[in-house]
């Protein structure tokens, strides 16, 4: 299979499109006929990662790509940061606005989860600088 | 479980799914947190909630989620329901609340998410 490269646009606040290119992208594995349970684990972590950027981030991108060997997941935005990483990445912290809570968002969960279902997670982020989201999923180890 | 049979023991309105009352399902889960469903196993399951926004269909759709079954009555706007027909998810709505309508699946033998009883 040759490299693959789709990137979409990610909008602030824009909770009725948010997910969007993560569905794009779970039809589009689907039609490669990849294994379910490896686009299942691509999809939601496109999911929580697109609705942490509509929901605390800023204007940002979701890049997907894909070879013989991986699905790569890079999703950025230009919105206020992470102060503390360690902090975020612990199961039940969320700074989620009331508006998302009563939509059934922030229970904090987002972050350990798109950890938990990928194979390589790496974040980078700065109060003020934005943040960015690499996952690396295998695909030789499947489900 | 068949679908159908989901239909019928919550005397649910279908509004995606006429296609597919043969589907069967074994497990359920309930939840009106999306995390709580993105986080669990709940591909091919019953999803009962009582939000209907789109994010409803979006979480089931990357969830691999069988079926949503929206409580308390609530009717889903026009915008979800379409979803739910491109995504190929059948959604329904039952009169009954969450607690009811879970209880009325559980005793006709349908498990929680992890298999249990
Ligand atoms: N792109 C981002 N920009 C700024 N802050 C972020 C971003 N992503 C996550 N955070 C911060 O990290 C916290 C934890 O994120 P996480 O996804 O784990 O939970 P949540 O989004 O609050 O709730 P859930 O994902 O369960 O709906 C967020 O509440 C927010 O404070
Ligand atoms: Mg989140």
């Amino acid at each position: 299979m040759s490299a693959f490269r789709k990137t979409f646009q990610i909008n602030k606040k824009d909770f009725i499109h948010a997910g969007e290119a993560s569905v794009a992208v779970k039809n589009l594995l689907k039609s490669l006929h990849i294994d379910p349970k490896l686009i299942r684990r691509v999809a939601i972590c496109g999911y929580e990662g697109e609705m942490n950027v509509v929901m605390h981030g800023g204007e940002g991108f979701l890049t997907f790509e894909i070879d013989s060997e991986k699905v790569v997941l890079n999703i950025s935005d230009d919105g206020p940061g992470i102060a503390d990483i360690s902090l975020a990445m612990k199961k039940g912290y969320s700074t989620a606005a009331d508006e998302y809570r009563q939509m059934g968002f922030g229970a904090g969960m987002g972050l350990p989860n798109m950890k938990e279902n990928s194979d390589q997670f790496d974040i980078e982020s700065e109060k003020g600088k934005g943040t960015r989201i690499r996952m690396v999923f295998l695909i030789s180890k499947g489900g | 479980m068949k679908l159908s049979e989901i239909v019928k023991v919550l005397e649910a309105t279908l509004f995606v799914g006429e296609d597919r009352l043969d589907k069967e399902f074994l497990a359920g889960g309930a939840s009106d947190l999306m995390s709580d469903i993105l986080a669990k196993r709940a591909d091919e399951c019953v999803f009962l909630t009582g939000l209907t926004t789109v994010q409803t269909i979006r979480t089931a759709s990357v969830s691999g989620v069988g079926a949503v079954v929206i409580v308390r009555g609530k009717i889903p706007p026009d915008e979800v329901i379409r979803m739910a027909r491109e995504e190929e998810i059948p959604l329904l709505s039952t009169p009954y609340s969450m607690f009811v309508s879970c209880g009325r699946l559980h005793g006709q033998g349908m498990t929680g998410l992890n298999g249990t009883r």
